[in-house]
């Protein structure tokens, strides 16, 4: 029994099965100590163990299940949202410079989410959620690909909304370590992509909006910064000053008190709870499919 | 007092002395009178000087606060670099260039201040830090150490965050991380329009493109990747997952 051979006969089918093996790397020291001691004949047993803590199904805890359950939902939105807008046939606007390459590029790392998301949890995958389940003009309100301007704008509350959740769930995922830098590695890639959407909606074609590649302050010094009042759910409690009990007007170096409160709001992106997740969510789910 | 040694540069660097000043007014904004008092005893004999803490750093990261010093350590280093590149912006940058990276100074400031807060009594004293190699005139040559930065510290806050178990602090490490990641992609976009989010190219830091999982490095490859710029000896132990 070589459990080289194994791997290698897994690897063919399952070019993955080292990575997955990897972050279980007590799996493989304790099966190898175990292995050791005990039988040829208890191998196959022990074996059908160091998998299953590799592929993982049957371990993840209730909870963790379903923090990727939720991800997995709004990874779901997401990459409707921007597969859609780039081969719907109902999409009137035309994409300026190099703006298809960038939501190809979002597109795909969603896509790429659902995928990995769907893989971790195996059979405890929620179902599929289809671009037929989903209204993303809000039953009209929004003309998202119909105008430009209003799609990126859409776009930025998907992203920064998908930054707060994966923050809000963080805590839930501290039981398994590999999960949670996983959770992480697909949060900080939302960051990447919310600070450039933002960027595209200061061009005069996105609309013109002064947004930062940060969520600072609004023109009125609201948490809202994006300049459209019907998504002030998704920028509720960002304008927090106050960290672990410490002022960070007060510690910024920035010039002036304006300037020290946007300082202080910019430099932490806050968490947004499940509940309040779900309720921006399940504006863009048909009855029947909401979460 | 003993503790403390004389940054031995000759020739005084204006934004140590800006760093330094900012360092004392906060602390003496912030700390006890007897802080205060041993602040103005320092600055006082130290004038104008950077002054570091000379001892190596040796970080264990079964021990939680030794994860956020891990973070203060990089976050001072940001500060310490972005503090010098606002003191004199280089004249290639655009003024939305400029207004960003004054920005970006003000937030990694309050990154380290928040940590050393945080921290307490348990934080390490200041890294000497060593930007000798960098061209701080040359925009071409700033944006590429930004964006060095920037990942990197993306790259360390994904691995380490999980070595942190108390939900508070796992929280703030992950309310910063997604603002050096919002900085990573401007950055990244002033070099190459397009690029915030070029996982391909984020690989040698364990970012994977097919998975659409950004970078994600343990410690010790970040201190090595990050050692030019460090004179001061930091070394990790316990930190893979």
């Amino acid at each position: 029994m070589n459990i080289v051979n194994i791997l290698e006969e897994i690897e063919k089918v399952d070019g993955e099965i080292y990575e997955r093996l990897n972050p279980r790397r007590q799996a493989m020291k304790d099966f190898f100590n175990v292995g050791k001691k005990i039988s040829l004949a208890a191998m196959p047993l022990a074996l059908g163990s160091m998998f299953n803590k590799a592929y993982g199904q049957t371990t993840l805890p209730t909870a963790v299940v379903d923090v990727l359950n939720f991800a997995l939902s709004l990874e779901y939105l997401e990459y409707h949202y921007y597969n859609h807008a780039l081969l719907g046939t109902d999409v009137t606007f035309t994409y300026p410079g190099a703006s298809r390459a960038a939501i190809t590029v979002i597109r795909d790392h969603e896509k790429a989410h659902v995928d990995l998301l769907k893989g971790a949890l195996g059979s405890s995958a929620r179902a599929e959620i289809t671009y037929a389940m989903t209204d993303f003009t809000v039953g009209g309100a929004f003309p998202v690909y119909g105008n430009y301007a209003t799609f990126l704008a859409v776009a930025q509350a998907f992203e920064d909304t998908g930054v707060r959740a994966y923050k809000g769930q963080a805590g839930a995922l501290i039981v398994a370590p590999g999960v949670l830098q996983t959770a992480l590695q697909i949060h900080s890639v939302e960051a990447r992509h919310a600070a450039h959407i933002r960027q595209m909606r200061n061009t005069t074609e996105g609309g013109g909006v002064a947004v930062k590649p940060w969520v600072s302050l609004g023109a009125a010094g609201q948490a809202n910064d994006s300049g459209v009042a019907a998504v002030d759910d998704v920028y509720a409690g960002e304008a927090v000053t106050t960290q672990l009990n410490i002022d960070i007007t007060a510690i910024t170096g920035a010039p002036d008190s304006t300037a020290r409160g946007k300082a202080a709001v910019e430099s932490f992106d806050e968490p947004l709870d499940k509940a309040a997740v779900v309720k921006i969510a399940n504006l863009f789910l048909r009855t029947g499919f909401k979460l | 007092m003993e503790t403390l040694k004389e940054n031995q540069d000759t020739s005084p660097k204006e934004t140590d002395i800006l760093d330094a000043r900012l360092q004392r007014r906060a602390f003496l904004q912030y700390a006890g009178a007897g802080a205060a008092v041993m602040a103005l005893v320092a600055a006082g004999c130290k004038k104008d000087r950077q002054v570091t803490i000379g001892t190596d750093v040796a970080l264990d990261f079964n021990k939680e606060t030794d994860v956020l010093n891990y973070a203060y350590a990089l976050e001072q280093l940001e500060a310490a670099f972005y503090i010098k590149v606002a003191s004199s912006l280089p004249a290639s940058f655009t003024e939305a260039q400029k207004n960003y990276f004054r920005d970006v100074q003000y937030h990694e400031i309050a990154h380290r201040e928040f940590f050393k807060r945080a921290l307490g009594a348990a934080a390490i004293g200041n890294l000497e830090v060593d930007f000798s190699s960098i061209n701080f005139s040359d925009g071409a040559a700033v944006l590429s150490v930004a964006k060095t930065f920037e990942d990197l510290g993306v790259a360390a806050y994904n691995a380490a965050g999980p070595k942190l178990k108390t939900p508070a602090f796992l929280l703030a490490a992950g309310k910063i991380v997604s603002v050096e990641a919002r900085h990573a992609a401007w950055v990244r976009d002033q070099i190459s329009n397009g690029s915030f989010a070029d996982l391909t190219s984020l690989s040698g830091l364990g970012a994977d493109n097919g998975k659409g999982l950004d970078a994600a490095l343990t410690a010790d490859k970040v201190l090595a990747a990050a050692s030019k710029y460090i004179k001061t000896k930091i070394t990790v132990s316990n930190f893979t997952i």
